[in-house]
């Protein structure tokens, strides 16, 4: 199992981060890793409640994922299950996220764990498929190796 | 875990210089080459390839096969790989997205801002 650890601290305050993090409307500002858009935010923030997002990255392609919230605590801890749909899928993962109120505003820790080290094998038989850009971008980001990644 | 991370510091130092960066990246794009096509584009002489192959081999990077007089050079799949491609994925997902909701955040902070002063 692996897990990815993230900290963000946020000029602004843990209500609206919290919202950012919730509502379809902020998740539509953020959720992916380039510009592309969300094409679908669906959240119904309460233990049991599920969420389903889908974003198209500026290749294209369209990804999706899902999830159970587990946890709802606002505006201080998230917690919900994650799986991506068709290709991605590779099991249930867990997201947890805690707020933390501080002078400049928010700290927000980010972790997804549970990851299984199966979907390793899997991108490993899938081949490179634009790893190499992003090798080289972590590398350039992280020159003296990687700190964080494999637990 | 010492044998990781030998291997990673390997692999960090093939990838610091950009004449074996390019290659990578063409050996990304097509699958196998032969040693006199990688070094057409790029200028260099054919010594200085192989020497930049060697590098890239020994870093586990790339695979060399030979079939009568030509080699044929491949990406190496290897687990270390894997672990990058495992770790680009989410990483970079997470990071740019968390990037985004602090920016997004912020503007919303700065406009409750204005409006309750």
């Amino acid at each position: 199992m692996s897990s990815l650890t993230l900290v963000r601290r946020i000029k602004a305050r843990p209500s609206i981060v919290w919202d950012a993090l919730t509502t379809p409307e902020g998740i539509g500002y953020w959720w992916g890793p380039d510009a592309g858009p969300v094409v679908i935010a669906e959240t119904d923030v309460r233990i049991g409640g599920r969420f389903r997002v889908r974003f198209r990255m500026l290749d294209g392609t369209e990804h999706e994922s899902s999830g159970e919230y587990r946890e709802v605590s606002k505006p201080q801890r998230l917690a919900m299950s994650w799986r991506w749909r068709g290709e991605d899928d590779s099991g249930e993962s867990l997201v947890e996220i805690e707020l933390r109120a501080i002078s400049a505003g928010t700290e927000l820790t980010f972790m997804h764990s549970q990851l299984r080290d199966d979907e390793i094998r899997t991108s490993h038989e899938q081949g490179w498929g634009g790893a190499l850009d992003k090798l080289v971008q972590h590398y350039l980001e992280h020159p003296n190796g990687a700190s964080h990644g494999i637990a | 875990m010492v044998k990781y991370e030998r291997q990673l510091g390997k692999t960090f130092a093939a990838l610091a210089d950009p004449t074996r960066r390019a290659i990578l990246a063409r050996l990304e794009r097509e699958d196998g080459a032969s040693i006199s096509g990688l070094a057409r584009p790029l200028a260099v002489k054919l010594p200085t390839i192989m020497k930049h192959l060697d590098v890239l081999h020994s870093a586990g990077l790339v695979t060399r096969s030979k079939a009568g007089r030509t080699v044929t050079v491949r990406l190496a799949a290897t687990p270390m790989q894997s672990a990058m491609a495992w770790l680009s994925r989410y990483e970079r997902f997470w990071s740019r997205s968390l990037d985004r909701l602090s920016a997004y955040a912020e503007r919303k902070e700065a406009a409750a801002r204005r409006r309750t002063p």
